[in-house]
């Protein structure tokens, strides 16, 4: 088969990081072409380049394209040669009707009227195509994901697509709307369109794909036909050197200190999706326990309706802390049960950004530092400046505003925060994101200190070398539910990856 | 990086350029129309009557802090102070209740509409540009109602005494009022220690930043300006009650915002909510509570400029609002919330109030006037975000 599209060494680089070395794509004329890869691998930049999001000139290598080098500048150029990108956001206005969101940008006019008659005769004829029967008129918002994503494709149709691109389709899909996407890619295929599926499913990818290229680190690792072997895409998905190193630590690990009970979360605003099903697990004092998963696993929703019920609705199940049954309705509760979340979103929920550091370490236990309300101005400043030395936190001085510090010591503000109102369980969620290897290893000494005072710590994450170096026990989260429990030396990236992807229980091979 | 405790003057008064330039303007603002006036804006009589037409709107730009700290705005307190004004009539002069009654019910009825107000922006979410809009209309209408389209009046003399009363000589009764004098020189000898001693402290945690000298000659001109204009309205006819009242307040809301942790979390609340509420921060009983102490404010302001009338009309508050939220922004505040002092805010009610007044005196059309006083307002924002840019 002749390839349609070819990337030739493409080499992206934003400030400070390389997003992409020499990456090469072939994909033949008609296939379904997967791409795989961890979190950060590359593989959504990958496809912004090629669509013309990351203009020609923004990046190092050759497109060719239909036999043709291409030079796209942006996705309207990329849009005319037939290539067309759905991405993980979808990007519909809930308010339009079906029909106006398939034409946005591309109506169909007579001197600038809109033909109204032939738009919904078209958009029938479209959502025909994807197996849609709702009436073109019926507001986008109105439809669930599934059928949100079935009109994205008929837009994609509409515009006489030739290379489609898919980033995550199925992430946000129920199994039976999965199923119907990925049965419309082999309807496409067989009418001769191209397609791309950026996906962690390897069910899925087994089923419609013709080649698998697996991204890693910004690399190619490796592409491979059918039969496509699972073991093989797991082990390039995660084979990496285990390049950063973690600090030494003798656990000494006690009795339960939190117990959290067939824990049950609904959506916020979309009442009958579960985020969280079912879900139980324990830390002991002393303990480094660790939740991994793919991002929209489930881990943060998990994190945050546990503590203080954050996020969700009709939460049920129990918490325990040190075998008492405890109320953690809202944050204070929480706090006082002895919990603290350190989020994984440092800027937007764990900062204010524009205050100094001495005001966002006392902010949760501002009792801590005043007498009858009345703050004490001399006990705050020790209190900053104690946890500025332990902690580490590089800055001129603890009047300094938060947003001029970098990732790391921001973080150590937060966690000097959290620490302050001395809690016994510690949840951090995704502890080291954005911060440089140096400043790393110093919150892993931070987290090894605080499970040598005695206290539990849950650390989420997304980068599994992390959690295989830190951790003494591993949960492994999937689509809202725990698909698996690793022990320290059970634990291995491609068992991880394995119950992951498969939804395996024991990760074995 | 380099720990410089003590910066140099020229880059102290560089990064503290907003809260001195407002002062700056102030004076400013008050030379150029004392001498384009020929000195009638400091008389003693012109002076007396600047404090009383500018303290409710000082009153309520001390509420107005908090709401727009929060990241919230009211834009009801007119209509609220016109409506408890009105209340307050229909309470004295038809239903012959006892004037203290009647202040402690008025108080209660503007914490109540604060509430109702209060309760659907913070519960509910509903934006407080759409609820208090509404609050403005209602409360309107509800004064129109009350007052059946009249004026009402006249108030007893008690009643009277909260705006247009005076704080008696206690040692004799010739001019000048040495009781104002005396209260004058004890505010600033007050105002000398407690910075004296702040300084101190702050010099014992090693947190003080501010040059001997900016600190030396802030603390000589407020003295002065204390003791001078003591002196002056102790030759017309001593201090006015509503001076006594403003000044308490302005302390006591000063001391909350900076000094208790009710007040922190306030600013926290508009810094980032979302942050202070993952912190432990009951952030919607907060903003609960910041409408319904708008709300008292607006009464106490409402009643104050009732009294000043010595009538109650179903005009009166029209265009409070505005004057308030614009002194409030003049002061420095953030339209986004988190930031802005109340020492600004009064400061910025004051370069409100000398320039209404200045231009008064001077005839101005209040045609010009208006205009003038929106580019004012526009000035001081744009100079807040110029500032910010060049420092961020």
């Amino acid at each position: 088969m002749t390839a349609i599209m070819e990337m030739r060494s493409i080499t992206k680089t934003f400030p400070g990081v390389k997003a992409l070395s020499n990456v090469n794509l072939s994909v033949a004329q008609g296939e379904i072409h997967a791409i795989c890869g961890e979190n950060g691998a590359g593989k959504s930049t990958l496809m912004k380049v090629l669509s013309g999001v990351y203009p020609h000139g923004s990046y190092d290598g050759d497109i060719h394209y239909e036999g043709d080098t291409v030079a796209f500048k942006g996705i309207a150029d990329s849009e005319h040669r037939g290539i067309i990108i759905i991405h993980q956001e979808l990007a519909l206005v809930p308010l339009l009707s079906i029909a106006e969101n398939i034409f946005l940008g591309n109506e169909i006019t007579h001197g600038g009227v809109i033909d109204w008659p032939e738009t919904y005769t078209r958009t029938r004829e479209l959502l025909k195509k994807v197996g849609l029967s709702e009436a073109p008129t019926t507001p986008v918002g109105k439809l669930g994901v599934g059928k949100q994503q079935l009109v994205e494709i008929a837009k994609a149709l509409s515009k006489k697509v030739k290379l489609l691109i898919l980033d995550e389709p199925t992430a946000s899909l129920q199994e039976n709307d999965s199923q119907k996407l990925l049965d419309l890619m082999l309807e496409l295929k067989s009418q001769g369109i191209t397609s791309i599926i950026i996906s962690h499913k390897l069910n899925e990818i087994r089923r419609v794909a013709d080649t698998v290229t697996v991204l890693r680190d910004g690399a190619t690792v490796s592409t491979m036909s059918t039969p496509i072997s699972e073991e093989r895409i797991i082990r390039d998905m995660v084979g990496r050197d285990m390049e950063s190193r973690y600090p030494d630590r003798v656990p000494k690990i006690g009795k339960v200190l939190m117990e959290v009970e067939g824990w049950n979360v609904w959506h916020p605003e979309q009442a009958e999706r579960q985020m969280i099903k079912n879900v139980s697990f324990n830390v002991r004092a002393g303990e480094v326990v660790g939740i991994a998963g793919l991002m929209g696993s489930g881990r943060t929703e998990l994190a945050m309706s546990v503590f203080g019920k954050s996020y969700g609705q009709n939460i049920s199940g129990q918490v325990k802390i040190e075998g008492q049954l405890v109320d953690t309705a809202t944050v204070n509760r929480a706090i006082d049960a002895g919990l603290a979340y350190v989020t994984e979103d440092r800027k937007g929920l764990g900062l204010i950004l524009e205050d100094p550091i001495i005001r966002n370490t006392t902010l949760s236990a501002l009792q801590k530092v005043s007498t009858r309300s009345v703050l004490d101005r001399g006990a705050e400043r020790q209190v900053a400046e104690e946890y500025r030395r332990a902690l580490r936190i590089r800055t001129p001085g603890v009047f300094q505003q938060v947003m001029n510090l970098s990732g790391g010591n921001q973080q150590k503000v937060v966690l000097s925060k959290w620490l302050f109102t001395d809690p016994k369980v510690l949840i951090l969620d995704e502890p080291t994101r954005g911060i440089d290897v140096g400043a790393k290893f110093e919150i892993y000494n931070i987290i090894n200190e605080l499970a040598a005072q005695g206290r539990g710590i849950v650390m989420i994450s997304s980068e599994m070398p992390e959690l295989l170096g830190m951790c003494d026990r591993i949960y492994v989260m999937n689509e809202g539910a725990f698909v698996g429990e690793l022990t320290r030396e059970d634990a291995s990236q491609e068992r991880i990856m394995s119950m992951i992807v498969r939804g395996d229980k024991h990760g074995g091979h | 990086m380099a720990v410089t405790e003590t910066p140099t003057m020229g880059s102290y008064l560089r990064s503290n350029m907003r809260e001195y330039g407002i002062l700056i303007a102030l004076v400013l603002i008050m030379v150029f129309f004392q001498v384009a006036t020929d000195g009638t804006l400091l008389r003693p009589v012109n002076l007396t009557n600047l404090f009383l037409q500018n303290s409710y709107i000082i009153i309520m730009a001390l509420g107005m802090l908090l709401v727009i700290v929060t990241g919230h705005i009211d834009l009801s307190v007119g209509s609220v102070a016109g409506f408890v004004g009105a209340l307050a009539a229909v309470m004295i002069v038809h239903w012959q209740l006892p004037v203290p009654v009647v202040f402690v019910a008025c108080l209660l009825a503007g914490a109540v509409i604060g509430a109702a107000q209060g309760y659907w922006i913070a519960y509910w979410r509903i934006p407080s540009f759409i609820v208090t809009l509404a609050g403005m209309l209602v409360f309107r209408g509800l004064t129109l109602w009350l007052l059946e389209g009249a004026s009402v009046g006249p108030f007893p003399k008690l009643f009277q005494s909260l705006s247009t009363g005076f704080v008696p000589d206690f040692f004799r009764d010739e001019k000048p009022n040495l009781t104002a004098m005396i209260l004058g020189a004890l505010a600033a000898a007050a105002i000398v220690w407690l910075s004296v001693r702040a300084r101190a402290r702050h010099q014992r945690y090693g947190i003080e930043d501010e040059p001997f000298v900016v600190f030396a000659v802030k603390n000589a001109l407020v003295c002065f300006a204390l003791l001078f204009i003591s002196y002056l309205l102790a030759t017309y006819r001593g201090l006015p009650n509503v001076l006594i009242t403003m000044a308490v307040l302005i302390s006591a809301y000063t001391f909350l915002t900076q000094s208790t942790t009710i007040g922190r979390r306030i600013y926290a609340i508009g810094g980032n909510e979302k942050a202070a509420k993952l912190s432990g921060i009951r952030t919607d009983r907060l903003t609960f509570l910041t409408f319904v102490n708008m709300g008292m404010l607006a009464a106490l302001a409402g009643m104050i400029f009732a009294a000043r009338l010595n009538t109650a009309t179903p005009k009166a508050g029209v265009g409070f609002e505005l004057d308030v939220i614009a002194a409030v922004f003049i002061g420095g505040a953030s339209m986004s919330g988190g930031s802005g002092k109340i020492v600004g805010a009064v400061i910025g009610a004051f370069i409100m109030g000398v320039m209404n007044n200045g231009m008064s005196i001077l005839g101005i059309g209040i045609d010009y006037q208006q205009v003038i006083k929106g580019l004012v307002l526009l000035a001081a924002v744009i100079f807040d975000v110029y500032n910010k840019n060049k420092q961020g």
